[in-house]
């Protein structure tokens, strides 16, 4: 079981409160968590990663344990810490705008 | 009992005026969406309780809301814009080439018969359909891969498909309008697709008289006179008898003609509202009065409305989907402004109140009439 942790507006859209939690299968990897939780969300597509191209969304990033992980590919193997649900992975909008 | 909803979109949510046919006393809700951009919020003229919104945002992207209790409640829907095939590319502000990119939806024109059937005009310009409620959406690929294509470019606020008409008498026939590409017209359904533009100057683009590249920024129609079509240009505002065909000038005595908005009286179909604009480069009305230009006849000679509205230190804009009118008796005409003010006039432009004054900035208007 992971843990996610979402920025407001998409746990608004998501009509959640507080930290998401998803049940994976290993090997689990920064894209299968994101393709679990669109799966159980689906009105998060497009939201964090783009239609079609699945590219991460310019303002938004993503945090492992204090680590960006914004710039990792799918395949990057989140970390233990995670997999075991101690730490969430992180789902924020960038400071950018006014 | 008579009713009036306004639908109101903001940079910071949506919001649901209503009243009764008096429009006397607006009772506000909202915001729906708080915090996202609500470009256009729009019901079906088939049945009044479906309403589609569009939510955006620089960070989260476009989702698409629909209600189906008249704004009560509502559900994303659909939101998965992909052009038709090639993107392809469009020209650029240097000149170059550029990839066509899905930002947002400006504009949702519902079906006047199918309340499932919704357009929605997007940045990059296109046009999208759904059938299904705003399920599932596809490109209507034709405007897109127009011969032009490729010579359109972005106007200020980006190449925006923003007006969409349907011709009331023919479901086939269509018009859209994108910024600064121009005007358009479909007669089979929005499969093909001509330039509605001769006529149209526009002084400072590198062809005054091109077939396209003119920054239009608004279309109105009256049901009853489908061909006949009145336009607000980045500067000018333009007729057309026939159906776009050609176009000529009715600004008049405007005291400028720079503008957003357009519409036309209810039931006077030569009864025309503008609000002119200082300048492209001062986006506010002239001297500090918010004045709403209407002529009876049908363009070129215009009186100013002023009762109501500030005569004094006004410095807002309004902007292009931000006018609309209802169906009483006299005609309520409305307009929202960057200051988020919603103004309304309850005789056909005479007098005008506030409906609600410290909104967000208001990027559009809509107005259902209920029986």
């Amino acid at each position: 079981m992971i843990r996610v942790e979402l920025p407001g507006h998409l746990k608004t859209l998501a009509r959640v409160q507080g930290e998401v939690r998803l049940d994976l299968e290993p090997p689990v990897t920064l894209g299968s968590a994101l393709e679990a939780l669109e799966a159980r969300f689906p009105v998060l597509r497009g939201a964090i990663r783009d239609h079609g191209t699945l590219k991460r969304r310019a303002f938004v990033r993503y945090y492992v344990c204090e680590e960006d992980y914004s710039l990792k590919g799918p395949d990057t193997p989140l970390p233990g810490a995670v997999v075991e649900g101690r730490e969430p992975l992180i789902i924020l909008g960038a400071v950018a705008g006014g | 009992m008579t009713q009036v909803r306004v639908l109101v979109g903001t940079r910071k949510g949506a919001f649901v005026l209503t009243a009764d046919g008096t429009r006397k006393a607006w009772k506000v809700s909202g915001p729906h969406f708080a915090g996202w951009e609500i470009y256009h919020v729009k019901a079906s003229p088939a049945d009044p309780s479906r309403i589609y919104a569009s939510q955006s945002s620089g960070w989260f992207g476009q989702k698409i809301q629909r209600s189906n209790d008249g704004g009560a409640t509502w559900e994303p829907v659909g939101d998965a814009f992909l052009y038709d095939g090639a993107a392809g590319s469009h020209m650029w502000y240097d000149g170059s080439q550029h990839p066509w990119e899905f930002k947002r939806v400006w504009h949702l024109e519902p079906s006047l018969s199918d309340p499932d059937t919704v357009y929605a005009g997007v940045e990059d310009a296109a046009l999208f359909r759904s059938t299904d409620g705003g399920t599932s959406w596809q490109e209507m690929p034709g405007l897109r891969n127009h011969q032009s294509g490729p010579g359109w470019s972005p106007g200020a606020g980006g190449m925006c498909l923003h007006t969409i008409l349907i011709d009331p008498t023919n479901p086939n026939r269509l018009y859209v309008a994108i910024s600064a590409a121009g005007a358009f017209r479909s007669e089979d359904g929005g499969t093909t697709w001509q330039p509605i533009n001769r006529g149209l100057y526009s002084k400072y683009i590198p062809n005054p008289t091109a077939e396209v590249g003119h920054c239009v920024h608004r279309i109105a129609l009256h049901p009853s006179r489908p061909r006949v079509l009145f336009m607000q240009k980045h500067w000018d505002v333009m007729r057309s008898d026939d159906g776009g065909d050609s176009w000529h000038k009715i600004s008049g005595d405007l005291p400028t003609d720079f503008g957003f908005v357009i519409d036309v009286h209810a039931h006077q179909p030569e009864t025309v509202f503008v609000v002119p604009i200082k300048s492209d480069e001062q986006h506010f009305p002239l001297d500090g009065k918010l004045r709403v230009y209407r002529s009876r006849t049908g363009g070129n000679q215009w009186e100013p409305l002023t009762r109501g509205l500030p005569q004094q230190d006004c410095y807002v804009n309004v902007l292009r989907d931000a006018m609309a009118v209802d169906t009483l008796d006299p005609c309520g005409v409305y307009f929202g402004t960057t200051g988020g003010q919603v103004y309304g006039s309850a005789d056909g432009g005479d007098n005008w109140a506030p409906l609600v004054r410290d909104l967000p900035p208001v990027v559009s208007v809509e107005v259902q009439t209920l029986a």
